[in-house]
């Protein structure tokens, strides 16, 4: 029995947990959205478009880019983390990848709220 | 006592052209990779979306780009990527629910996930391409 001290900021819990509850609502969300294309079968744009112009649809979609961008600023900063040995490139890579993922959700809500 | 046996030299292998991984072991390295390839194709895959949603016009873009065998293989590579990070995402939920975490079950379920991901990707490749 090994009586280990946590100490720290325990934002790797945080993250870990995240990184989990994040794919979970990506994972439920395929299915939906595979169930909705199912049924639906859009035919051409109208309906294509018409599947996410739903309010329901557009919300869950926002939604699930959201999760997308904090799952992978986990998943991209791990591998930085792992290969990435000097300290002032592998921060540079952490703030490019932050910023890269905060402008990817803008455009996604500007995508979807153009609709 | 626990410093000296983490001193100890152990034989080591990093040689990535010898380290023959087992199938686990297959399914996390490409878990890994499918992951970053689907983060650099981001500004791809929404600019795509993007089109798909917009205009008629630009509607019909997206469905050209569907016909040209480089953009094929490239968005085959992306539903694999997608594909196998969701089973194999999947298969990492329920080990750490310990589910299937004995060496057996493991190994069997590494399988399944080579066994749904690259039929799936073939099906979606099929239908969608």
């Amino acid at each position: 029995m090994i009586n280990r001290i946590v100490v720290g900021a325990h934002y790797g819990l945080k993250d870990w947990i995240a990184q989990r509850a994040t794919a979970v609502i990506m994972a439920v969300y395929t299915v939906i959205l595979g169930a909705v294309l199912l049924v639906v079968r859009p035919s051409g744009f109208e309906a294509w478009q018409g599947i996410f112009a739903n309010g329901f649809i557009k919300f869950v979609t926002f939604l699930f880019f959201l999760s997308l961008f904090y799952h992978a600023w986990i998943g991209v900063r791990d591998i930085w983390m792992d290969y990435v040995k000097p300290t002032g490139l592998r921060l540079t890579l952490h703030v490019v990848t932050l910023a890269a993922l905060v402008g990817y959700a803008a455009w996604a809500a500007a995508i979807l709220w153009r609709l | 006592m626990a410093e000296m046996s983490i001193k100890k030299q152990r034989p080591k292998n990093l040689d990535l052209t010898t380290i023959k991984l087992p199938l686990p072991g297959k399914v996390s390295i490409l878990h890994r990779v499918s992951g970053a390839g689907l983060f650099l194709c981001f500004p791809l895959i929404l600019w795509l979306f993007s089109a798909s949603v917009n205009s008629p016009e630009t509607f019909a873009t997206f469905k050209s780009i569907f016909s040209s065998l480089p953009a094929k293989v490239i968005l085959a590579g992306l539903i694999w990527a997608y594909i196998h990070h969701f089973c194999a995402g999947i298969r990492f939920l329920l080990l750490d629910l310990h589910v299937g975490i004995e060496k057996e079950a493991a190994r069997k379920s590494a399988a399944v996930v080579f066994a749904v991901s690259i039929p799936l990707t073939l099906i979606f490749w099929g239908v969608l391409l």
